[in-house]
């Protein structure tokens, strides 16, 4: 069979040429008669070396990266069948140290296996999760589910075994389990990342939410914005059916389960569940009211359980180790791993997969390298568009719902994007207001109205017009979008822009403070 | 004639449509997708017969369908670049790219190039974060992006 090699399908590496390199490969390989295998795994998440070319070796695998196709010929000549060494190499993947200081527990595949592969998947402890639940009572499952202490990653953190028992306990002939991937947060991608690079691990995670809450039908409701994700998704479902862990006798059981995907169509609001369950439907995507709660009235009117991605992903390993197991990551009411992105500019850019607790200084400057710029950390912006951007004096923060809760902020889908000392914090205030306008669904007057209003107040500020009275005009109008709006678009718009002028009030003023100054 | 028989083929072509997805739950926006993927975009006489075949007034088609910024009321230039405009790519130049891109192609966004070659969007993330600034010719992705790289994006398609 000869040589084995890696070279990552998922999107972030097609984005710098993986494709690209694969072909050179395979090319180069057949111009030297050499018989090799080339595997499109999911990607390792490392980001910064994308493509990454690795060898299997003896030792493991060799990982050599960034690989420009010009490059291939110059590292097969250094022996890179036989993990040969070149300036290009990084030596064995899993002692790199990005890689090593990880804890992979919902990632624990992604980037080793073929992600269509059901063998590779079942020999990669695929399944034991589901299997187990086999033989487990719904209420039992549940209990498990609570027990571990999982939350909910979609940034919202409520306790994934409750909003199970809601469902469970709710009564209706049809249940669904709706699988939100419409991950429309700025510096997030894990969800994609798992859709691409092991997509049977949100299959085993939705089927075991459908046994424990008696729900047969799931939808995975996915952006646009990710075809590929969507493709291998959809490529997934068909061979999980075929091989009957989806259908009507889950794994030759009397549960039945099946699901499909489901594409939005751009619209970032979409990813608010109740938004989300409208579009399924068919509908505009308008925020609903709560209650009812969509664990009681969701999906065409019946129980549904709304997860984001990384929660139900996160399912099989709790259910294959046990409860006590996942919990015992983390801190505080933070229990298990957290799959966290460091985006923007920085030097080590990717996924990293760790317990709570780690503080942000640890994070970008640590394990991110900080700026790929060179150029001091100015701040970083924490959860999305609608988080809140931190200076360097709160790096000491640890990664934990509670912590940034408490200092104003929160953590959302867990990406990090940072900015290097040339951002202008008062039009960082003003984009998020610019974007509350753009995606607003209009259902609510605080954010159809609040977000244009606030885009003028922002710019007569930067035009220097009264900014003291602008200012307190915006708080003001902060204050209103945080409490009456219907969902967290509008709601938590108001962080990014209160934090920038808490922060960074310098960006503010300019003018009129320097004047009077002088 | 022409026009009559061009509104007839749409017809036919949307029936065939709605004839693969009629049994799905929720099946108007995998059918808005299916149509813009084969004309283009949402033609008016789709529209209409969406409308009626799922038993929707033409206003809630038309409201669901102008919801979504994904479809199209006319068609696109032959290519459609999409660039981000979020914060991870701002962080990297992006904001810079974006005006450098519509200085170069001469048009702002969500306009099309006078020969019909490219049609600029802002889209608001495309998950490549972490390599920053990113863009989205046609589907296919592109990550790591400076001004003289998207030109040659540009400069690529036909």
């Amino acid at each position: 069979m000869g040589a084995v090699l890696y070279v990552s399908c998922d999107a972030a590496a097609l984005a710098v040429g993986a494709d690209r390199v694969a072909e050179t490969l395979v090319d180069e390989l057949r111009a030297r008669d050499v018989e090799a295998t080339i595997v499109r795994n999911g990607s390792r998440g490392m980001h910064w070396l994308e493509p990454l070319v690795e060898i299997e070796t003896e030792q493991g695998r060799i990982a050599y990266g960034p690989v420009k196709p010009s490059d291939v010929a110059g590292l097969l000549d250094a022996g890179l069948l036989d993990g040969g060494d070149h300036p290009l190499c990084h030596g064995l993947t899993e002692e790199i140290p990005y890689l090593k200081r990880q804890t992979r527990l919902t990632f624990s595949r992604c980037g080793i296996t073929d992600p269509l592969s059901l063998e590779h998947y079942e020999m990669h402890h695929g399944f034991l999760g589901l299997k187990r639940v086999l033989e487990m009572t719904p209420a039992e499952i549940v209990q498990d589910v609570t027990d571990s202490g999982l939350r909910g990653r979609g940034g919202a953190g409520f306790p994934t075994g409750i909003k199970w028992n809601t469902v469970l306990k709710a009564q209706g002939a049809q249940k669904y389990i709706v699988c939100n991937a419409d991950e429309g947060d700025s510096g997030t991608f894990s969800d994609r990342m798992i859709m691409e690079g092991d997509p049977f691990v949100l299959i085993e995670g939705m089927t075991i939410a459908g046994i424990a809450v008696g729900a047969t039908k799931g939808y995975i409701y996915s952006r646009s914005e990710y075809p590929h994700a969507v493709a291998i998704m959809q490529d997934a479902i068909k061979i999980a059916r075929k091989a009957g862990i989806l259908g009507t006798s889950v794994m030759g059981s009397d549960h039945a389960f099946d699901m499909e995907v489901r594409e939005g169509a751009g619209a970032y609001v979409c990813g608010e569940e109740t938004s989300l369950l409208n579009s399924l439907e068919g509908k505009r995507g308008i925020v609903r009211a709560k209650p009812p709660l969509p664990a009681i009235e969701g999906l065409f009117g019946c129980p549904t359980v709304v997860n984001n991605v990384m929660s139900l992903a996160s399912v099989p390993i709790i259910m294959d180790r046990g409860a006590r197991f996942y919990r015992d990551y983390g801190v505080g009411y933070s229990h298990g791993t957290i799959p966290i992105q460091l985006t923007g500019n920085i030097k080590n850019s990717g996924l990293f997969e760790t317990a709570f607790g780690l503080t942000l200084n640890e994070l970008i400057y640590d394990i991110g390298g900080g700026t790929l710029s060179g150029r001091p950390v100015k701040a970083v912006q924490v959860g999305g568009p609608l988080g809140a951007y931190f200076p360097p004096s709160l790096f000491d923060t640890i990664f934990d719902y509670e912590a940034f809760i408490e200092r104003n902020g929160m953590i959302g889908h867990a990406g990090i994007v940072v900015f290097d000392d040339t951002v202008d914090m008062l039009k960082q205030a003003r984009f998020a207001m610019e974007f509350c306008a753009i995606e607003s669904c209009g259902k609510c007057t605080p954010c159809r109205i609040g977000s244009v209003r606030g885009v003028e107040v922002l710019d007569r500020i930067a035009e220097g017009d009264q900014p003291e009275q602008q200012v307190e005009l915006l708080t003001d109008l902060c204050d209103t979008m945080k409490m009456g709006s219907l969902c967290a678009l509008g709601g938590f718009a108001p962080y990014p822009v209160m934090s920038s002028l808490t922060h960074f009030p310098q960006d503010f003023h300019v003018k009129p403070l320097t004047d009077a100054a002088e | 004639m022409a026009l009559q028989t061009q509104s007839q083929d749409i017809e036919k072509e949307t029936a065939a449509i709605i004839d693969v997805h009629e049994h799905q739950e929720g099946p108007l926006l995998p059918i808005l997708h299916d149509v813009q993927g084969k004309f283009g975009y949402v033609p008016e006489d789709a529209l209409l017969k969406i409308a009626d075949r799922l038993n929707l007034s033409r206003a809630e088609v038309h409201g669901t369908m102008s919801f979504y910024p994904d479809f199209r009321t006319e068609p696109a230039g032959r290519h459609v670049l999409k660039v981000c405009r979020a914060e991870a790519c701002q962080s990297m130049g992006g904001e810079k790219l974006a005006d450098d891109i519509q200085r170069d192609l001469g048009i702002k966004w969500h306009e099309t190039t006078p020969d019909g070659k490219v049609t600029l969007e802002p889209v608001y993330c495309l998950g490549l974060c972490s390599c920053a600034p990113a863009a989205m010719m046609d589907g296919n992705l592109h990550g790591r992006l400076d001004e003289d790289a998207v030109l040659k994006l540009v400069e690529e398609v036909k």
